[in-house]
């Protein structure tokens, strides 16, 4: 049994220990927002919070989390309210959408980190997220506006 | 123009489902703001296939063709409401069941594929919307004792001068009842509401929130979970499985052969795909064995030069000779790799066999095709199938195969739970059905004054469509191989196409724009070899070639305004391509640097005319995903083969484009009231040749053959 935190709630697992969290979290917990992409910590589709910083699920074994808190799409706000989330509306980005999760959960970690990421600096930090359906040039714009929308410009700026 | 391509696609079985309506409440769109399941006590009405609306006035559009990013859950809706005359807002969207009155004629079944669900659609669901219109109205009327012409249907009432106002639900049941409206007028383009609006997409917030329902994500009560073990040589099989230490592991459920390999059924993935590596199997190889990469090529050079081309009709003149007189020749050999799809969602399939039934939940292009593999699977009829289309995560074509279906059923019906079987990334890659590789040679001559005579394009390559949909091979060989070269633009009065088949042993598929892609490569790089060879600007040879062709012209004039053509920045090079294909006009115009050898691919401008947009927003995004796609594989797209196996097996050995690897992409739409083009998949193609001919205009290197990255530019 491993105990974990899931989006504030504290879970006792019965998995094996390797299970990745990936697994422990699509099958035992079935929460399926969180997808399989690669296996490899590859192409980002997996991502999830680590106590607050974007990590690859797929690779990250049940019993290397005792006690660690994690933070998966459905706990990254309720009603869709996050930021990141009202701008990826805004702009309509996913398509297909299968890759959207762990491109969503990968740009808030990188706005807690950096709240005005530039360019380059977006385009280094989703790096690690594929999109087969090309919404990178929306990713990129979304995650400006949702800059804007969790940290509004002043007049001035 | 129809593309005839793909027209008896898996038209295997008999069509079942008699157009009947079910409900599904299935995975489709379970987004927690469209939970507009009708409540207890309620009851809807079918007034079509399309469009089911309840007595609480809840609107349910089921559509016929899968949503896998391209915006047919958004794009499809959007014509019924415009003619049914309420918001979009409005909609629940489920996915339609199998059905006759799902057929799109123009692919011989119920197919997402061909880029032409706009063109099927366009007449049809907004008849369909007015009819129901008209039905709601007649209800009203009947009801009011009213004539019908003194009551107008808007924002979800119909009203009459009097000011009496129903709700669609309130008359649903009664308007169902009604006969359907014959020759229903449609709106003109000038009064459309919706149609042609960038409105947001219906699938949006699911997308944003997890809730979204992909095959990946299906749960049904007592389910296990699979994983197969496939024939690591294309093409072979099991002949002796050990599953005694796999059966030995924690939560293994049964190890058991099937049609399409060793199937491993355990409580959980991960148990199941540990086990998967304690199997001890031995393989028959099969006829691949052999089969690398310097061979299939050897096939297609040799059946180049010995298998006589057959001549498409689309032929004009006589270019044999026309070259032989020619004052000035040119010839060159474009070759196009094998291609993985690579879906972001692997492959998967969840079924439960019962005795008398058979349920699927899959993401599927081919809702009659999975319904006849998984009936074959289970030994049942087709008519007992029910096939549950979830959202698709990518399709690009991989998801017309049916490959992946018949191993859930199987072990489904062994165990007698349900089944979701799931592929892993490397069984996704390396157990694609290929895009084949394609040899196409062109040949073309010049007269003493410059004037282009005769143009030749002889391509040798596998058919898909072969082994797809034989009829449809028995009448017209040249399926899915000449589509852009069938409607070659250029004014040439001798134009010889010609093809020459030869298989390379392992089964090959339809991807995203199939044969447009290498015919454009071939024809868009080599018309830049023919305006360097005269001494030509590239766009002005194209737009004397297309004189006559003002929507042509029209989409090269405005690239070539947007780029700058001739006047790129200091250290950049442009490279143009163009085509025709899916009844849209595409221009490209990619702009690049190549320092010490290194390829940089800074900005791509396309321009489009795909006539009537319906939604301008999915339309731009369509393009940009084209776009990503097509420089993905020009840049590093490439299946090899060795011992019968694909040597790449996920993302780190197929390379596929990144976000800090993006070039900036402008696009520019053409408004038009043509009729629509199709958008999915027409961005696709242009991309290599622009890339290349920039690459030329940079170094003087012609690579004549893909990827990009397999060429030094140094």
């Amino acid at each position: 049994m491993t105990r974990i935190t899931v989006n504030d709630k504290t879970i006792d697992v019965d998995a094996a220990p390797d299970t990745p969290l990936l697994w422990v979290l699509r099958d035992h917990l079935a929460m399926t927002g969180t997808k399989f992409g690669c296996g490899m910590a590859l192409c980002g589709a997996c991502t999830v919070h680590l106590e607050g910083a974007a990590v690859r699920s797929c690779v990250l074994p049940l019993e290397a989390l005792e006690g660690k808190r994690i933070t998966t799409i459905e706990g990254l706000s309720q009603d869709r309210s996050h930021a990141v989330q009202r701008a990826w509306m805004e702009l309509d980005v996913p398509q297909c959408g299968y890759c959207q999760s762990g491109q969503i959960m990968s740009a808030a970690a990188l706005l807690e980190s950096n709240p005005r990421p530039s360019d380059a600096e977006i385009d280094a930090a989703m790096a690690g997220n594929i999109c087969r359906c090309g919404t990178y040039p929306r990713i990129r714009k979304a995650i400006h506006r949702a800059a804007d929308l969790k940290t509004p410009r002043n007049a001035s700026s | 123009m129809r593309d005839p391509t793909r027209r008896d696609f898996f038209r295997r079985t008999a069509l079942a489902g008699g157009g009947l309506v079910l409900a599904m409440a299935l995975p489709a769109l379970a987004g927690r703001a469209r939970s507009g399941k009708s409540a207890a006590g309620t009851s809807a009405a079918a007034l079509n296939a399309w469009l089911k609306i309840g007595t609480d006035d809840s609107i349910t559009v089921l559509v016929d063709r899968s949503e896998m990013g391209q915006g047919v859950y958004t794009a499809l809706p959007m014509l019924l409401a415009e003619e049914l005359e309420i918001d979009l807002a409005r909609i629940e969207v489920v996915a339609a069941p199998v059905g006759d009155a799902y057929i799109n004629p123009a692919n011989g079944g119920q197919v997402t594929g061909t880029s032409n669900s706009i063109q099927d659609a366009w007449d049809k669901l907004r008849t369909a919307g007015a009819q129901a219109r008209l039905m709601l109205i007649a209800a009203a009327a009947k009801r009011w004792r009213v004539d019908p012409g003194e009551c107008r249907a808007m924002g979800g009432r119909v009203t009459n001068a009097r000011g009496d106002s129903l709700r669609y639900g309130d008359l649903a049941e009664a308007a169902a009842k009604l006969p359907v409206p014959k020759d229903v007028k449609l709106k003109a383009a000038a009064d459309f509401r919706l149609i042609g609006k960038p409105l947001a997409r219906i699938d949006t917030p699911a997308k944003v929130d997890g809730t979204a329902q992909f095959g990946l994500d299906v749960q049904l009560p007592g389910m296990a979970y699979a994983v197969i073990a496939l024939s690591p040589t294309l093409g072979g099989k099991a002949i002796a499985v050990d599953s005694a230490a796999a059966e030995a592991l924690p939560g293994v459920r049964r190890v058991l052969s099937t049609s399409s390999g060793v199937v491993v059924v355990a409580d959980h993935f991960w148990q199941a795909s540990k086990a998967r590596n304690a199997l001890k199997i031995t393989w028959d190889p099969g006829p691949n064995a052999r089969l690398d990469n310097a061979g299939w090529r050897a096939l297609l050079d040799h059946a180049a030069a010995t298998v006589p081309g057959l001549k498409a009709k689309m032929s004009r003149g006589d270019t044999g000779s026309a070259l032989k007189r020619a004052e000035k020749t040119l010839s060159a050999v474009y070759e196009l790799p094998l291609l993985a799809h690579a879906c972001m969602e692997p492959m998967n399939c969840t079924a439960d066999v019962r005795a008398d039934r058979c349920d699927i939940y899959v993401g599927t292009q081919v809702q009659q095709g999975s319904q006849a593999a998984a009936a074959e699977a289970a030994g049942l009829k087709a008519e007992q199938v029910n096939v549950h289309t979830t959202l698709l995560g990518g399709g690009f074509g991989r998801r017309l195969e049916v490959d992946f279906i018949p191993a859930a059923v199987e072990a489904s019906k062994a165990l007698g739970i349900p089944v979701k079987l799931v592929w892993t990334r490397e069984d996704d890659i390396t157990h694609d059905l290929f895009r084949p590789p394609a040899r196409e040679e062109v040949s073309a001559g010049f007269d003493a004054h410059g004037k282009l005579l005769a143009f030749g394009l002889h391509i040798t390559s596998p058919s898909i469509t072969a082994r797809a949909s034989p009829p449809t091979v028995a009448t017209d060989p040249f399926d899915s191989v000449i589509e852009y070269a069938q409607n070659f633009p250029y004014a040439v009065p001798n134009y010889l196409l010609s093809f020459s088949r030869q298989e390379i042993g392992i089964d090959v598929g339809y991807l995203r724009s199939v044969s447009h892609a290498p015919n454009c490569f071939a024809i868009e790089c080599f018309l830049d070899e023919l305006a360097a060879a005269v001494s030509r600007d590239p766009l002005e040879l194209r737009l004397d070639l297309l004189a006559d062709k003002p929507r042509h012209i029209a989409v090269l004039k405005e690239t070539a305004r947007l780029v700058g053509w001739g006047r790129p920045p200091p250290g950049r090079f442009q490279g143009l391509a163009f085509m025709e294909g899916y009844t849209s006009h595409i221009a490209q115009v990619a702009e690049i640097s190549v320092v010490r050898g290194a390829l940089k691919v800074h900005k791509i401008t396309c321009v489009i005319d795909c006539g009537q947009m319906v939604n301008p927003r999915i339309v731009e995004s369509q393009i940009e995903s084209g776009i990503v796609y097509g420089l993905s594989a020009a840049l590093w797209g490439d299946i090899t083969l060795r011992e019968g196996r694909a040597r790449e097996t996920n993302f780190n050995t197929y390379r596929v484009l990144r976000s800090n690897e993006m070039p900036e992409i402008a696009v520019h739409l053409i408004p038009s009231e043509a009729a629509p083009g199709g958008i999915g998949e027409v961005a696709v193609p242009p991309v290599a040749p622009a890339v290349c001919n920039a690459i030329f205009a940079a170094t003087a290197k012609r690579l004549r053959r893909l990827p990009i990255a397999a060429h030094s530019l140094a």
